[in-house]
């Protein structure tokens, strides 16, 4: 146990919605006196969890609800959840911004956050200035700026402009001389949200290098904040997935991810991995049922296997099922056709199309599907039969390049290198 | 798990025992304090051609208009020290007061962007404000000198500085623990109703009547002095002119209460802002 740094406590935070009038004032004084008589704050007891789309019965709701974890010295603990989950609370109250409703948490050592960087920037002052008044808010000496302050320059790589004011900076300069700081801090727990998001490819190299430094070279513990599941795979050795203000899955970054994509992918709601059942009463064709057999989540680098079952009324010759994969915009991608066969009445077929791996990229796609007779007319198209998303196999770490791969398609070209 | 319980250097937890005033911390981040001074002082003055010069101006229109309002047209007593000396060392002081006092007094509104974002001790905010006045009432304080030797040595006006100039600094230092422990009182208690900030702006106005700014105490009729002399500010520029124009009704008796007055006033201008600053970010 002596290596845990942080330890946090059935930590709970509860908000207050809706605006400040004089019923807050009401409710403040009532709390106030069951506090002085030495009872339990009723409002403390009433609350609902988080969740953002449903309507509560209460004008309070618990951003956090009883969150207990230990994190150990030298260790890149991933946070994740969708929006709402209650991670950036957890990060308020770790960084101190602003103070638990009941719970504690302990630490050792300095917390330093990077929730927003360039705090306390002043646009008037010169990039220097900053480095001063940046560094000393997140609580550094004067003689420990000083000492790092060529280190800070040089990382930021803004020399020319470092006695130019701020506000003349672009703001990937502004972004790269924040972080600047903030990295050279050195806490003994970093605390870091979604600076991943901002910044080019090469500054995200160095801004995830430094990261990996802090913790695995001077066995420092970071907190990584972010919805960019490549970097939190990269770079976390634990991982805690967050979900209406509690925790949901504390353990193994891949389990974790896998989990929180299983759950709270955008729009996930919206994806049917079972499809609608598609009648053509004229033909006697019946699709019955279509379903994806990955589950819970499809990588770019497994094969989709999507099944269909088919049920005949009536007796055809040749018939053929075609299938459509389209992107979630309706472009048709591709069609994949079963071979003809024969149909009898009151028999049924079960079909699976296997679309290969390495084809179709991270993204959301629609099937829908064709009857064909005698390879010639159409009798029925589907319209749009299922839903299904694909997301990035975080383990193909083949780029040092934490966004997704662009493009419609995932496809491994060869390319050849020859010395002419 | 006792031994364990030590290492912590950092515990967070809900509530706080009012009078954990956490002075030692503010003073672990005096160096923030002079960087917090430096970019008011540097950030203010930038892109500006006048830069201080800005400084002098309302004083001296401030000064003209009260010679004119209440010395030519009201007739007002100046304790027999020549009209613009006397209302320049009431209006020198007193814009020092009220200066701080409403900077302060927002102080949680004006720096929620950066409360939000990182933790270091809140009363930094209003300690750097005071301290950032300072240099604006000190090129104040010069233009008085200044009026003052114009008068000693041109003019056969009766000023004389006494042996109470020595408390100069001490005023200085009662008048900004006012200011910082009524302005902190106010912000505290303005996070989250805001009905005292209207109250603010008007306030500042009438503390100054019942200030010894454009009146002297020794004009006060007998029957209200008790009045003017309740406010612990009456002592500080009393005081102040006794050192510097040699006329003041001010004695020892007098500044002791007004420091009293101050000390408590700072004190439950700390527990109060200690209070709010720990969760004033929820309803900011």
């Amino acid at each position: 146990m002596s290596d845990t740094i942080i330890s946090v406590e059935n930590l709970s935070k509860q908000y207050r919605l809706g605006m400040v009038g004089s019923g807050t004032l009401r409710e403040d004084l009532l709390g106030w006196w069951y506090r002085v008589r030495g009872k339990e704050d009723p409002y403390l007891k009433i609350g609902d969890t988080n969740t953002r789309d449903t309507k509560g019965n209460s004008d309070y709701v618990w951003a956090l609800k009883d969150v207990n974890f230990d994190v150990k010295q030298g260790e890149v603990l991933g946070i994740i959840g969708k929006n709402g989950a209650g991670k950036s609370t957890l990060l308020k109250l770790l960084s101190r911004v602003t103070a638990p409703t009941t719970g504690t948490i302990k630490a050792k050592g300095r917390i330093a956050s990077l929730l927003e960087v360039g705090t306390g920037f002043h646009p008037e002052l010169t990039g220097k200035e900053n480095i001063y008044l940046n560094g000393s808010i997140m609580g550094m000496k004067r003689a420990e700026i000083t000492s790092k302050l060529d280190e800070i320059i040089d990382f930021a790589g803004v020399e020319r402009y470092i006695d130019t004011p701020v506000k003349r900076y672009s703001s990937g300069m502004y972004v790269r001389l924040a972080f600047a700081v903030a990295a050279h801090l050195e806490p003994e727990i970093l605390i870091v949200d979604e600076v991943l998001s901002v910044g080019d490819a090469e500054f995200q190299k160095k801004a995830i290098g430094k990261m990996e430094d802090v913790s695995a070279g001077q066995g420092r513990t970071v907190l990584f904040v972010s919805h960019n599941m490549k970097a939190v795979s990269a770079m976390c050795s634990r991982t805690i997935l967050m979900q209406d203000g509690n925790i949901a899955f504390n353990g193994n970054t891949d389990e974790a991810i896998e989990k929180y994509l299983g759950v709270s992918e955008e729009n996930w709601d919206l994806l049917h991995y079972s499809g609608k059942p598609e009648t053509d009463s004229h033909s006697g064709i019946h699709l019955t049922e279509v379903h994806i057999l990955n589950k819970p989540i499809i990588k770019t680098t497994q094969e989709v296997l999507v099944e269909v079952t088919l049920k005949f009324s009536e007796s055809h010759d040749m018939f053929h099922l075609n299938l459509f994969v389209l992107t979630a915009d309706g472009i048709n991608l591709f069609q994949a056709s079963t071979e003809t066969f024969k149909t009898a009445p009151n028999t049924s077929k079960k079909i699976v199309f296997r679309i290969p791996s390495n084809l179709l990229n991270s993204n959301q796609y629609k099937t829908s599907f064709n009857f064909v007779l005698n390879k010639s007319k159409t009798i029925h198209a589907s319209r749009e039969t299922l839903r299904f998303a694909i997301v990035e196999d975080l383990n193909n770490h083949d780029l040092l390049w934490y966004g997704r791969t662009p493009g419609l398609l995932s496809v491994k070209i060869p390319a050849e290198i020859i010395s002419i | 798990m006792q031994i364990e319980k030590e290492n912590w250097s950092l515990v967070i937890e809900p509530n706080e025992k009012w009078w954990n005033l956490r002075l030692k911390e503010i003073w672990s981040y005096r160096e923030l304090v002079l960087i917090f001074v430096r970019r008011d002082i540097v950030a203010v003055y930038k892109q500006t051609i006048l830069g201080p010069l800005w400084f002098f101006l309302a004083p001296i229109f401030t000064v003209i208009a009260y010679n004119f309002v209440f010395g030519s047209i009201a007739g007002m007593s100046t304790d027999g020290i020549p009209g613009p000396v006397f209302y320049l060392s009431g209006t020198t002081l007193w814009g020092y007061f009220s200066t701080c006092f409403t900077a302060t007094s927002n102080t949680f509104t004006d720096n929620a962007a950066i409360f939000g974002k990182v933790y270091f001790p809140r009363m930094i905010a209003p300690i750097a404000t005071v301290v950032s006045t300072l240099f604006k009432f000190g090129v104040q304080l010069l233009m008085f000198f200044s009026l003052l030797a114009y008068y000693m040595i041109f003019t056969d006006a009766n000023i004389e500085i006494t042996k109470w100039a020595w408390l100069f600094p001490l005023l200085v230092v009662m008048m900004g623990g006012l200011a910082l422990g009524v302005g902190i009182i106010l912000s505290a208690l303005t996070t989250k109703y805001r009905d005292l900030k209207n109250f603010i702006g008007f306030g500042v106005t009438l503390l100054m009547y019942v200030s010894p700014v454009i009146y002297p105490v020794s004009a006060v009729p007998d029957s209200y002095k008790w009045f003017v002399k309740f406010n612990p500010i009456s002592p500080i520029i009393e005081a102040f002119r006794l050192g510097f124009t040699g006329v003041g009704t001010v004695d020892a008796i007098d500044l002791v209460y007004s420091g009293a007055f101050i000390s408590v006033v700072l004190l439950i201008g700390i527990i109060l802002f200690h209070r709010v600053e720990r969760t004033f970010m929820d309803t900011v």
